[in-house]
């Protein structure tokens, strides 16, 4: 089972995706997602403490649970109007 | 009530024939548009970007909020995505009430919080550079991020 990231505005822009695909481990946050992507991309590191969590489709904490085939949205501070 | 994200026009006299109510005493209506300039700097367009499916959920989380919080009859909110040209509606927000005092502070209220907490980010787009816009746009802010660019 996955676990798929959404990337946004300036992260997709510097991951070079918009999309991400990770394995689940059993127990995953948002925070332990967190981890893994940015182990595998650490060009998105510096963006992390701007950023806030949904999962599926849903605003979330760093220690909310990440359930087997979420999507786990990565949204850095909005700006739309 | 009328909620969408869409890269089409966004038309005010749907937004208004939508919020029509025989018990409604004021329609206020809030076009966001795209403007030429920002912090000094010449724009030339925008690029609107949004999570589609949560910026929905959001805006009509927004919407029902309002909605009770205000006493609103009828509310529509609209925001598009893609490339906007100068003077371009990004933002529409129609909303009809008994009376016109709640209609402005519902409408007032409601920009604020869509700018706040809907996942969309605008790309400004300069003749000789872009950069995606996050966060309010304070002038600390925006000035602190050309620097960088600069660098």
């Amino acid at each position: 089972m996955n676990v798929t990231v959404l990337l946004f505005a300036s992260l997709s822009d510097r991951a070079g995706l918009r999309r991400i695909e990770l394995d689940y481990q059993p127990g995953d946050t948002v925070r332990s997602v967190c981890d893994r992507l940015m182990d595998a991309y650490p060009a998105l590191r510096s963006f992390r403490p701007s950023l806030l969590y949904a999962v599926n489709e849903e605003y979330v904490r760093p220690g909310d649970s990440v359930p087997p085939g979420a999507t786990l949205a990565l949204i850095p501070p909005v700006s739309g109007g | 009530m009328l909620i969408r994200v869409t890269s089409e026009p966004l038309d005010t006299a749907e937004a208004v024939a939508h919020v029509a109510s025989p018990e409604a005493g004021a329609v206020n209506v809030f076009l966001g548009v795209v403007r030429d300039n920002n912090l000094g700097r010449r724009v030339d367009h925008l690029v609107y970007e949004a999570y589609d499916a949560m910026a929905e959920k959001v805006m009509r989380e927004i919407a029902e909020e309002a909605r009770e919080r205000f006493g609103l009859l009828g509310c529509a909110v609209l925001h598009r995505t893609g490339r906007l040209e100068i003077g371009e509606t990004s933002l529409l927000i129609a909303i009809s009430s008994g009376h016109r005092a709640e209609s402005f502070e519902g409408g007032h209220w409601l920009v604020n919080e869509i700018k706040k907490r809907v996942p969309v980010w605008k790309k400004e787009v300069w003749e000789d550079g872009e950069e995606w816009i996050e966060g309010p746009e304070s002038l600390g802010k925006s000035q602190a991020t050309a620097g960088q660019a600069g660098q």
